[in-house]
């Protein structure tokens, strides 16, 4: 008998998993081209979802359903919620440059966009090995779909290629890691091997072994140095409206399940891991970044400048565990959090300036395609330099609070080693700081190349201009995006 | 809502609102609302003065209100007698400088508006901030419009200068981002300035985050060797944003020093106070020989700055109430008259569209209203008495004479040195028969020219024939800071 505690925990799930089938069939009778119903439907059941998760995360309760196999916590319930904005934010940018190649057709970028969420919603609330290996299946799996969506486009099936074999190749690496978890630990549930690795009993060395391939395929899936490679293929390659999908709202499920796997699973391993961590972060700092100033292409620039990115999330992970204390582990968590969560909303901005830009038979993904935007249009110029200040993390935008906090995590430790990292890592973000900024010169210091007025549909003009306010305004008054990160994260730990 | 909080977002509050507003077709208009933003700005600065209490070094005007709760930052402002002064030079320059742009820009004039609004905000910002972070905020968030001012209305390389300008500032600001957030893990989690100062700190760690102050503050003087950036981007930078450069933004780093450095590390200070004086002095003789040898107007100026902010540092870490109280002074004093200096040379620019000091001479014959105000400048730059150059320098001097004769007496040589730039250049482009034809075709300056070199003129006498309201809002703060520093923070 399942309780009914269990059933409401999953309240989202299931309305996401009905609409996208039933969304799926109502298509089959859309015919306008650009997918309007589909598109309100959508919207609208991920609006509900939304605030549904919303609603969950502010009440602050913690749900274990299901005989422990999914947990609803309000950081779960949270990064839900943000990821459910994501996609809507994502659909809403993507949708006239679907249209615009084919890609609406049938529906499929709809449904299968729902079903990448669910999959992020699974991930999010797994408390379980397998449950959370299922969620990133449904998710990955999705996303190969997604990529490959323009079946006649020769880049974007050779991207769907590569991030399948590389895709798969991680899955795999995750599976073996957390089989060997069970079989030293005799179970799959998340609290179960945590209280059996903290009781001493189970040998270390198996441990270690199977955390190495859980890492790894953590790192696959964050895309962290050196498991990187498929970023910046799949980036480019890709549909632009897929790449936001993919870089966007994933994001935030592969950060919880690090959290769940490694913080709620491994803890008292963390002195392991997080060694492991420090290397893939060094990795990426260094390699995003200089890999970066050589793109000419915005999509692969801003690829190479995900990795990093993520390198300064693993900063903030790799600090919780401190001389053998988890004192700290509250602040380093929910600042890489809050990393998450704003490096996120950034990347939807400046990828739907991307997606603006473009038009039918033209991508506009050459930075210099960019050239003269203010001339052309402030408003998007502004809502770009605003995006690529705050990558940088030049205050007052919202990137500079997520890089102070990850530092703060990290000095915090006091350890001399840590200090180290630090001045590294900034030194890294003023090498970030040129690529960046060389976006800003192209569209405020050259002139345009071409003299057309850019033009946007209503809703997409709104949406970006909301967005881009945004990343100034948290910017400006963070203080209450970072309470709910560390509030979130406090109770995860407590439980 | 407090006086600085005014003082800090009505600038800012027109700057966004021009932003917004306004295409070339309304130039007329946009530059009306941003003379009128950069007044109102002004004008509320001023109830400052008259309410400033003397004979305090208590912090003055002060709003305290949490900001990011999650690390403990306050939206904390306050002025005491080191920060007062600039506050209102900034506003003042603002509307100089807004003036000057009134028919140099004629593109994007909105933006061009709405960057110098937003920048003198930020910049007032910096100046009443008692919250580090809050300091760096204001701090790192100027390099955004100084760098689309440099990059979309500078010279021909003004790409390389805007970039330059960017990154090196940058550099040095991110160590002191690090130093900042270890000041506060170590004072168990407050961003709070006052209790940096009282924050007892090994002699080691001191050194550190000396050091780390230095990077950022150094560069921003600039101090030698960190000074390249300088002459490079006031070279491109389109007059209004050398001006603002010269005047307000190298004053951010050394008052940087004053707030920071000194106070938090004074240990640290005094073992390295010979490392700074030396830098100074090495700023003062051998930047003042570099400025002698320069074609350009415009690098000469900037060489020339770099020189006088040497004697601001210089007066700083020989510890005495006459030397900081002149690096202060002359800190303002350099605010009037190198805005003055790149004015100048907007002025001619504007008409001749060369900054080569060859391109000219004899400018004395077309252009004699605007040479009485070049003369008068230069004479301030210099340092002569009566004008607000001579005041600082005299101070700084005499203060070093007290700390050591020969640092008196080489500071006091090298004050021939910057006479000597000076008055060469003056020579060589105002003086003499007329040069050449674009000499000869020159106008005078019209009324608009003339009431932005007025108001500086009357600044800079005023501040040469009668410092005592500088001096006097400044004397007790800098006693205490004196004080401060002279005790040892190692326990």
């Amino acid at each position: 008998m399942i309780d009914k505690l269990s059933w409401i925990s999953v309240y989202p799930e299931i309305i996401l998993s009905v609409m996208a089938c039933v969304i799926a069939l109502v298509d089959l009778g859309v015919k306008t081209r650009l997918r309007t119903l589909t598109y309100v439907l959508t919207l609208l059941t991920l609006g509900v979802v939304a605030v549904l998760q919303a609603t969950y995360a502010s009440g602050g309760a913690t749900v274990y359903g299901f005989g422990n196999m999914v947990v609803s916590d309000p950081m779960g319930n949270w990064l839900k919620c943000f990821a459910t904005v994501a996609v809507m934010i994502t659909l809403v940018y993507g949708r006239p440059y679907a249209a615009d190649r084919d890609m609406l057709r049938g529906g499929e970028l709809f449904s299968l966009s729902m079903f990448a969420l669910l999959g992020m919603f699974v991930m999010i609330s797994g408390n379980n090995f397998l449950v959370i290996y299922l969620g990133l299946e449904l998710l990955t799996l999705s996303s190969y779909a997604l990529v490959a969506l323009r079946r006649d486009n020769q880049m974007a099936s050779e991207a769907a290629m590569k991030y399948f074999v590389l895709g798969a190749m991680a899955s795999g690496f995750l599976l073996y890691g957390l089989s060997m978890m069970y079989g030293a630990t005799g179970s799959l549930d998340i609290n179960t091997v945590f209280k059996a690795i903290s009781s001493g009993n189970v040998d270390h060395r198996v441990l270690v072994f199977g955390l190495v391939f859980v890492v790894a395929g953590l790192a696959f899936k964050i895309g962290a140095v050196p498991f990187h490679m498929w970023i910046p293929d799949v980036y480019h390659g890709a549909p632009t409206a897929v790449t936001l999908l993919i870089g966007g709202a994933p994001k935030l499920a592969a950060f919880a399940i690090v959290i769940r796997l490694l913080v709620e699973g491994m803890l008292p391993l963390a002195p392991d891991w997080q060694q492991m961590l420090m290397v893939l972060s060094i990795g990426s700092l260094l390699v995003g970044n200089l890999a970066a100033i050589a793109q000419t292409n915005l999509k692969r620039m801003l690829a190479f400048s995900t990795i990093s990115q993520m390198g300064f999330v693993l900063l903030g992970l790799m600090s919780g565990f401190v001389n053998g204390n988890t004192l700290s582990a509250g602040n380093a968590y929910s600042s890489a959090m809050f990393y998450v969560v704003t490096y996120v909303l950034t990347t939807l901005a400046s990828f739907g300036i991307i997606l603006l830009l473009a038009r039918e038979g033209f991508e506009s993904e050459e930075i210099s395609d960019f050239a003269g935007l203010n001339q052309r249009s402030p408003l998007y110029a502004a809502v770009m330099a605003v995006c690529m200040f705050s990558l940088a993390g030049i205050p007052p935008m919202v990137g500079f609070y997520a890089k102070l906090s990850v530092l703060q995590a990290l000095i915090a430790s006091g350890q001399a080693v840590h200090i180290g990292l630090a001045v590294f890592a900034v030194m890294m973000s003023l090498i970030g700081a040129f690529y960046y900024l060389r976006v800003v010169k192209v569209m405020y210091f050259d002139d345009p190349i071409t003299a057309t007025t850019v033009s946007a549909p209503n809703d997409v003009r709104i949406v970006l201009s909301i967005n881009g306010a945004l990343i100034l305004i948290l910017g400006i008054v963070p203080g209450a995006l970072m309470t709910l990160c560390a509030d979130a994260v406090i109770k995860m730990l407590g439980t | 809502m407090g006086l600085l909080s005014l003082a800090i977002w009505t600038p800012i509050a027109f700057g966004v609102i021009l932003l917004t507003l306004g295409r070339d077709e309304q130039a007329g208009a946009v530059r009306w609302l941003a003379l009128v933003g950069a007044v109102v700005s002004l004008l509320v600065t001023l109830p400052l003065y008259s309410q400033f209490q003397l004979g305090t070094s208590a912090m003055q005007f002060v709003e305290n209100v949490p900001w990011i709760e999650r690390f403990n930052v306050n939206y904390h402002l306050g002025l005491d007698g080191i920060s007062f002064w600039f506050v209102p030079l900034t506003a003042f320059i603002n509307v100089v400088v807004v003036i000057a742009g009134w028919e140099a820009i004629t593109t994007r004039v909105n933006q061009y508006m709405g960057a110098f609004l937003i920048l003198s905000g930020l910049m007032i910002g910096v100046f009443c901030a008692l919250d580090g972070l809050l300091f760096y905020v204001f701090f790192e968030a100027t390099l955004i419009p100084m760098y689309l001012i440099i990059g979309i209305w500078g010279g021909p390389n003004k790409i390389y200068a805007a970039f330059k300008f960017f990154l090196y500032t940058l550099l040095g600001s991110l160590l002191l981002l690090v130093a900042l957030i270890y000041l506060y893990t170590k004072s168990g989690g407050s961003f709070d300035i006052a209790t940096w100062h009282k924050l007892p700190l090994a002699a080691s760690v001191q050194t550190f985050i000396f050091f780390a102050f230095f990077s950022a503050f150094a560069v921003k003087v600039p101090m030698w060797p960190v000074h390249t950036w300088l002459p490079d981007v006031h070279v491109e930078a389109p007059t209004g944003g050398s001006a603002v450069l010269a005047a307000i933004m190298l004053k951010l780093g050394a008052y940087g020093f004053l707030r920071f450095s000194m106070p938090i590390a004074p240990d640290a200070a005094h073992e390295w106070a010979w490392l700074m004086i030396a830098l100074s002095v090495i700023a003062v003789v051998y930047v003042g020989l570099v400025a002698m040898v320069q074609e350009d107007m415009k690098k000469l100026v900037a060489y020339s700055s770099v020189a006088h902010m040497g004697f601001v540092t210089l007066g700083f870490f020989i510890f005495n109430d006459l030397g900081v109280a002149g690096g202060i002074v002359q800190m303002i004093a350099h605010g009037f008259v190198s805005g003055a200096m790149f004015l100048c040379i907007g002025v001619l620019y504007d008409r001749v569209h060369s900054r080569e000091i060859a391109s000219y001479g004899g400018v004395i014959n077309t252009m004699p209203k605007f040479t009485a105000f070049a003369l008068l400048f230069a004479m301030a730059n210099c340092g002569l008495p009566a004008t607000a150059g001579f005041v600082g320098e005299w101070m700084v001097i005499l203060g070093a004479v007290k700390a050591n004769f020969w640092l008196g007496f080489a500071s006091a040589s090298a004050l021939v040195f910057g006479a000597a730039y000076t008055l060469w250049m003056f020579k060589r482009v105002y003086l003499g028969p007329v040069a050449n034809d674009d000499v000869k075709g020159l106008t005078d300056i019209n009324a608009r020219e003339f009431l932005m070199l007025a108001l500086l003129a009357i600044a800079v006498l005023w501040m040469g024939v009668h410092p005592k309201p500088f001096t006097d809002v400044m004397d007790t703060s800098v006693a205490e800071l004196l004080k401060h520093v002279a005790q040892s923070k190692v326990k």
